[in-house]
């Protein structure tokens, strides 16, 4: 659905960003992870030509934007929805004024405007809120006229920037919620940059982790759990680094039914003492990373056994 | 001079400043608030980049204003005479007026725009919105309780400005002021004018604090 490759920005000597790929799948949120001045909101402005990369190209639904004339990357633009980390309402317009605004840019008439706008601000959960002002609002229900706003013109992509990081931690539920659930019943790709860990943990299906302006590491957060010594999986479950010499790292995701540790206790003749670990709810399923050390005649043969049974493990002072 | 005496003069005085300043207020406006929207709009980092031509304007802008109104009345009286055919007289005043007042409106709408925040304008932009859709759908309703302050303290100083008028036959209260009270030693016409002048100040800026503050929704 978006697809970036190759971009660089430059301002002067700074480079923002660094030779950038992006692939993100229609119906899927995909979350940009780093620290403030890692790029990535350079990165999600590129995406809808905010700032011109310097080098590369971008393409949404198709349509490669870089190659748009001003007037088409403006008809572009209408079909890609944006949501601001400070909600970016206009204080001289009323809710229904700010909702409308894209319908007016697109010269949708009045009628079909007024209807739209309040089928928006019930899809937001804001019915009868419509005549007040942006400044009478919450930042939860600021964020919702944003929301219902960047949908107005039936987009199919949502670019979000960092859309929950000005919001207390019960109201970003709430918003990423909403989001989730508008992804789902509307099929909208939403593509979000973030500086939290828990926005990509509870809503994203991908993730790119960027730094320095380059991405780090990219892909399905379910691929990246599974592969050892992902960045994704040590900052989602942080244990002590390094780990200690010998200490052996358990990552199981899916059915956690099976009770593998003590099978293989039983199995062989090992002791297992238990070091740290968590479980999470990620991409749809539980992830557990479990750290322990082995010791006993047979903990080679143990760690063969879990790794034939689907756990990726990890021994510490061993190249993954 | 009697007070009997005095009121028939403040009247016609006072309507010749109201039509000065209004005129000249209406042409300001027109004038002025383009100019105003093309020193922000053609910034370097503005909505149509002409780094050029904005300095060009800059640089005009800021001659006009460095000219004291007296002087650049009378160092303009060539093109009074070309627009007007008369360079005296009520009507003749509004164009030093206009002239005068331009630049100074200019840089307080170019204040007031800047005051608009860029992430509003980048938003209306990411949904597509046009450079003239931005200007007349975000930036001047954003800064519209700006302007208005911004006319508000225009509107008196084209007061002041005006009271100079009267030294190329425009009338007005400040015309009365120096004829009557300076020249002719009418002490209580100078006080009578100068306690009006005051009023009409008072009464235009407290309504310009007033209207800006009731369309202000921050």
């Amino acid at each position: 659905m978006i697809q970036a490759s190759g971009l660089r920005k430059q301002y002067g000597q700074t480079v923002a960003l660094d030779g950038v790929d992006l692939h993100v799948r229609e119906g899927e949120i995909y979350g940009v992870l780093g620290q403030s001045g890692a790029g990535k909101s350079t990165l999600l402005r590129c995406v809808n030509l905010l700032e011109r990369p310097t080098a590369g190209t971008v393409t949404v639904a198709g349509q490669d934007l870089t190659a748009l004339p001003g007037r088409e990357l403006n008809r572009a633009r209408q079909r890609i929805g944006m949501i601001h980390q400070h909600f970016a309402l206009l204080s001289s317009r009323t809710v229904a004024g700010n909702v409308a605004f894209p319908l007016e840019v697109m010269g949708v008439p009045r009628a079909e405007r007024q209807r739209r706008v309040a089928e928006l601000l019930e899809l937001v959960g804001l019915q009868g809120r419509g005549g007040d002002r942006p400044h009478q609002l919450s930042g939860g229900q600021k964020q919702r006229v944003g929301i219902a706003r960047a949908l107005a013109g039936n987009p199919s992509v949502l670019l979000s920037d960092e859309a929950t990081s000005a919001l207390d931690p019960a109201t970003t539920q709430s918003i990423l919620a909403l989001l989730k659930r508008l992804n789902a019943e509307l099929g909208l790709t939403i593509l979000l940059i973030t500086h939290e860990m828990n926005v990509v943990k509870s809503v994203c299906d991908s993730v790119a982790i960027m730094s320095g302006g380059r991405v780090e590491e990219s892909g399905a957060i379910a691929d990246l759990i599974r592969t050892p010594g992902s960045r994704l999986t040590r900052e989602i479950f942080p244990l002590p680094e390094p780990a200690p010499a010998g200490a052996v790292t358990l990552t199981f995701t899916g059915d956690p039914g099976r009770p593998l540790v003590s099978e293989m206790v039983r199995k062989f003749d090992v002791d297992v003492n238990i070091l740290g670990g968590s479980i999470e709810d990620l991409a749809g399923g539980s992830v557990g990373r479990l750290r322990v050390s082995l010791t006993g005649a047979e903990s080679s043969s143990a760690l063969s056994f879990l790794r034939a049974s689907g756990l990726i493990v990890e021994v510490a002072g061993e190249a993954a | 001079m009697t007070w009997e005496e005095i009121v028939p003069l403040l009247w016609p005085a006072t309507w010749e400043t109201a039509q000065m300043v209004g005129w000249a207020t209406l042409f300001t406006v027109l004038f002025g608030l383009p100019l105003g929207v093309a020193l922000v709009a053609f910034d370097r980092d503005g909505l149509r980049p002409l780094p050029a031509l904005k300095s060009a304007l800059g640089i005009v802008v800021n001659v006009g204003r460095s000219l004291p109104f007296i002087v650049l009345m009378i160092a303009i009286i060539p093109f009074t005479r070309f627009v007007i055919g008369t360079t005296i007289g009520t009507a003749a005043v509004v164009v030093p007026l206009t002239v005068g007042a331009v630049p100074f409106f200019a840089r307080l709408v170019e204040t007031a725009l800047r005051e608009v925040g860029t992430d509003v304008v980048q938003a209306a932009q990411a949904m597509g919105a046009s450079r003239t859709a931005v200007v007349r759908k975000v930036l001047l309703p954003e800064a519209l309780p700006g302007l208005v302050s911004g006319l508000t303290v225009t509107i008196v100083a084209l007061i002041g400005y005006s009271a100079m008028a009267g030294t190329v036959g425009g009338g007005g209260l400040g015309d009365l002021a120096v004829r009557y009270g300076y020249q002719r030693f009418e002490t209580l016409v100078m006080i009578v004018t100068v306690v009006l002048l005051i009023v009409i100040v008072q009464i235009l800026q407290s309504l310009g604090d007033w209207v800006a503050r009731r369309i202000s929704h921050k």
